[in-house]
């Protein structure tokens, strides 16, 4: 019968009682740290931080019916966004045919980015130097941060600036709306409105667009 | 000359400190995530320079890319008793384990006759509910009436809180209710027309546009 113990195999040579085997106090420890690396990369990946951004927008209080209807002059712009992304404009008053002396209405095209930013702040000339000039004055700390929004807000709602109206047909989509505004917002175009479209105003686009 | 020994280093390295920090970094994540609510509907905001944060209390109305419009209000409480206002104006009826659900549940879009059938399906399986939108024409304007009891409950508990953290000193914490449009870049603008014309016709004119953070030009 074998013995547990001593001598129970074949080349072991040693005699007397034994001794467990020392092991190894270390665990592989690696298999753990993947898993830990494994998962904080999942987490970074998918983690977001911000929560999503908004624009806040103050839409007209519509005018009592009788009240007579806001003129439009030079000083007002209006932009008609319709189909494939595209935008049209004009100044003034709309008119169908000549009137007063003065030409019909036509829409020229514009094209988002460079050319609108252009247009708008050449348009928004004079309220765009004010606000670059509290701009300077708040880098240089000659105002502070309160002040100077106070002063921006007042600058933009100046009764001199150039106002814009925004309409839109029904084959305009949202996100055009919204970059529109963003450009007004970058511009430092405090006066703007979203209203309806007139019907004669989608005839000219629709003529405009083709 | 004799040779010179080079000290013999344990290739295993300790790699205890490393584990450690990793474990706290995933910890700090785990903790820190907050997994974004199920909704019905993928949308793509478009994208703005604003910087303004969203809303914490919303009245949040979804618009999807094709034009379906989805429902939700900020808090387990004033959901409840938005259900309870509609039921009894559309003399609906829903049992309180519904209702219970429905305070549970986040974005929606179907009518209230359909209300029920969607509490009642399985919440994995409401991606895949025929969902058609909240009806907003002017003849069946469901989506004026969620956004009225809405914002009346909306209101109520946020003056409850109020009033519950200056009775007890406290700095008042909650901000008021707000209204908020979420809507695809590709939606067709007159959706959002009709949606923002349910806002004005109930005489709410100011509002946030949900949009995804762009970076400006530098100033």
């Amino acid at each position: 019968m074998a013995e547990l113990g001593a001598g129970a195999g074949p080349g072991h040579g040693k005699k007397g009682p034994v001794r467990a085997k020392k092991q190894s106090t270390r665990v592989d420890m690696t298999p753990m740290v993947d898993l830990a690396f494994l998962l904080l990369t999942f987490f970074v990946l998918t983690s977001t931080f911000s929560k999503p951004k908004t624009m806040e927008i103050t839409f007209p209080v519509p005018p009592p019916i009788d009240a007579p209807k806001p003129k439009m002059n030079v000083n007002g712009h209006t932009f008609l966004l319709t189909k494939d992304n595209r935008v049209f404009w004009y100044s003034g008053e709309f008119k169908d045919v000549p009137k007063n002396g003065l030409p019909a209405t036509k829409l020229e095209e514009v094209k988002f980015g460079e050319d609108l930013n252009k247009l708008l702040l050449d348009k928004n000339d004079l309220i765009e130097k004010i606000v670059l000039d509290l701009k300077k004055k708040r880098l240089s700390k000659e105002i502070d941060d309160t002040t100077y929004k106070k002063l921006a807000v007042e600058a933009k709602g100046d009764p001199k600036a150039p106002f814009f109206v925004i309409k839109a047909d029904d084959k305009a989509v949202y996100r055009n709306l919204i970059d529109l505004i963003d450009e007004f917002n970058i511009c430092n175009i405090g006066k703007y409105a979203v209203t309806d479209i007139m019907l004669s105003e989608i005839n000219l686009l629709n003529q405009s667009a083709k | 000359m004799p040779k010179i020994k080079m000290p013999r280093s344990n290739p295993q390295l300790d790699m205890t400190p490393m584990v450690d920090l990793a474990f706290l970094l995933v910890t700090f994540f785990i903790l820190t995530a907050s997994f974004r609510n199920p909704e019905p509907v993928q949308v793509l905001t478009p994208s703005s320079t604003s910087e303004k944060m969203m809303p914490e209390n919303s009245v949040l109305i979804t618009i999807s890319p094709d034009g379906k419009v989805f429902y939700t209000i900020t808090g387990f409480e004033v959901r409840k008793k938005t259900l309870e206002r509609m039921a009894d104006k559309y003399k609906i009826k829903f049992t309180s384990k519904e209702i219970e659900e429905f305070g549970k549940m986040t974005s929606f879009g179907v009518s209230m006759q359909n209300l029920s059938k969607f509490i009642n399906t399985e919440p994995g399986q409401r991606e895949k509910f025929p969902s058609t939108g909240i009806p907003i024409d002017s003849l069946n304007n469901q989506l004026s009436d969620w956004i009225r009891f809405g914002g009346y409950e909306g209101v109520i508990q946020f003056k409850e809180l109020k009033d519950a953290a200056v009775a007890a000193g406290r700095q008042v914490q909650t901000e008021p209710l707000r209204f908020a449009i979420k809507a695809d870049g590709n939606s067709n603008y007159i959706i959002v027309k009709e949606v923002i014309k349910t806002f004005t016709d109930l005489k709410i004119y100011k509002f946030n546009l949900l949009t995804n953070f762009e970076k400006g030009p530098s100033e």
